[in-house]
């Protein structure tokens, strides 16, 4: 009896007590957390400056910088990074176009998916980066191999996802839109493909970072453009300012994809604000 | 409204013969015969998984696996339990699904402002309170201008009052629009207020019939609706007082 009465009778005044203290912390959070960030890129830049750290390990983030300034103007740059994203975009169309049809034949036709999924789900167990040994047998080493990389790099995450958000769909709902008159293709545009938008963002956003991974491993064998070659040619003259300068822009890439993604889920998936603002 | 005139105004909008429904050795609907009249309201009373939503769903060519036979003379629309309304379409898009021509937006909206939702089109369903949501699945029946409207429980999940205005509203509907309705419901009350012929679902089959005659606009408070309600609540199980 005393224990859940005593739960009541201090159970108000904590949040009572936190509440105004979390709202005066609330602005300042945000720059609280950007401070250890800043305080490590200080502390590069002054460990470097002085000499702490050999400019052959790692230079400073302004030379980095300063690098990446050169590249860009001198034109070198572009042209490595537009042959990446073709490499990644293509693989992806490619990878993700495939995976997005065998994964809505499977999630939509009982056939397709006592057809299609036990062979793709024995082939998830491989890690495709290991199949660079046979890949280089099959399709040589040069660009189809890097696209076939990246390919298959994103193929797994929007199958899965495409076939998870299908079926993951309301059954109730689908027999709505029978009631309403909806025929087979009329369902498939007004339910199914709403409904497994937010598992196909989530499959594309992980399929990128797959292809992003796909990518700097496939340019590191035989390449002759890109940014994983730019940094493999680098390392051949120990200019570590270009390794660094590529895994930033690696970094950035991603993190580009990333908001771009989210940007377009924002767009599309509005309805679900409407689900959160209530 | 093509289908409306086609239609024999005077022959009933829904028959069935001998419908058998069965999930393994289960024998759920053991050959129901059903006639609705144009116009008539029938209310399908029976316990819990006595069948009466599956018969719902098979006269709503929802249930592939049934025997028997059933037609429906003239358009049928069906009101859930659940509202089932679309969340990534808004009210109106919800209302206007499968709907063809270019005077959609107008029947939607008169649709909408017949159910009291006329400003609430631009609205997701999340942010519509349960009452709201199923108003809406009404409209999205009612914009079909059905012969028929199929309702299973649709007013179960609602609170004591919404449920309440929800009987008002169909009542004034029915008699603006004269389609003819089926009621699923487990609500004896419900049923009484609402129907003109009650049928009891029982080891499915109907086991009786209670034609209702209570006036136009029954009261809850009307002695004959007192001796009924006891009848039915007897055929259902539930023991006096």
């Amino acid at each position: 009896m005393s224990g859940p009465a005593l739960a009541e009778a201090t159970a108000p005044v904590v949040p009572d007590r936190a509440t105004p203290r979390r709202s005066r912390a609330r602005v300042p959070r945000r720059w609280r957390r950007a401070v250890s960030p800043v305080v490590l890129v200080l502390a590069w830049e002054a460990a470097a400056r002085t000499g702490l750290l050999a400019p052959e390990k790692l230079p400073a983030p302004s030379a980095v910088l300063a690098t990446g300034w050169r590249l860009a103007r001198d034109g070198t740059l572009g042209v490595h990074l537009l042959d990446s994203l073709t490499r990644a975009a293509l693989g992806l169309l490619i990878g993700g176009g495939l995976a997005l049809v065998l994964g809505a034949a499977a999630g939509l036709l009982r056939l397709g998916d006592d057809l299609v999924d036990p062979p793709v789900q024995m082939a998830r167990m491989l890690p495709h980066l290991g199949l660079v040994p046979l890949l280089i047998i099959w399709v040589g080493i040069g660009e189809s191999l890097k696209v076939t990389l990246v390919a298959l790099g994103a193929f797994f995450p929007i199958y899965f996802n495409t076939y998870a958000g299908i079926r993951d769909i309301d059954e109730r709902l689908v027999e709505a839109a029978r009631t309403c008159g909806l025929g087979a293709a009329a369902r498939l545009r007004h339910v199914v493909l709403p409904g497994a938008l937010p598992a196909l963002f989530l499959g594309l956003r992980l399929a990128i970072g797959a292809a992003w991974l796909s990518l700097v491993v496939g340019e590191q064998v035989n390449a002759q453009t890109g940014v994983g070659f730019l940094m493999m040619e680098a390392r051949e003259f120990s200019q570590t300012d270009v390794v660094v300068l590529g895994l930033l822009i690696y970094a950035l890439l991603g993190l580009a994809s990333d908001l771009l993604i989210r940007y377009a889920e924002r767009r599309t998936l509005a309805w679900r604000r409407g689900l959160r603002a209530t | 409204m093509a289908t409306r005139t086609a239609r024999d105004l005077t022959g009933p909008v829904l028959t069935a013969r001998a419908v058998t429904r069965s999930f393994g050795p289960a024998v759920v609907l053991a050959g129901v015969d059903l006639t609705i009249a144009a116009g008539e309201t029938v209310a399908l009373l029976g316990g819990s998984g006595s069948g009466k939503s599956t018969l719902l769903r098979v006269l709503a060519g929802l249930d592939g696996d049934a025997g028997g036979e059933h037609a429906v003379h003239g358009t049928a629309a069906v009101v859930f339990q659940e509202h089932r309304l679309l969340p990534w379409k808004r009210v109106a898009g919800n209302v206007a699904l499968g709907l063809t021509g270019p005077d959609v937006g107008e029947r939607v909206g008169r649709a909408l402002a017949e159910v009291g939702l006329a400003d609430r089109g631009r609205a997701w369903p999340a942010e519509l309170s349960g009452g709201q949501a199923q108003r809406v699945a009404v409209a999205r029946a009612l914009v079909r201008e059905p012969d028929l409207l199929l309702l299973d429980e649709p007013f179960g999940a609602l609170d004591a009052l919404t449920r309440l205005r929800m009987q008002g509203l169909l009542r004034r509907l029915r008699a603006q629009h004269g389609f003819a309705a089926l009621l699923v419901t487990h609500d004896v009350e419900e049923a009484l207020l609402l129907a003109d012929r009650v049928l009891l679902l029982d080891d499915g089959v109907i086991a009786e019939e209670v034609p209702v005659r209570l006036g136009p606009s029954p009261s809850p408070d009307d002695p004959a609706l007192g001796a009924l309600r006891r009848h039915l609540l007897d055929r259902l199980g539930v023991p006096a007082g």
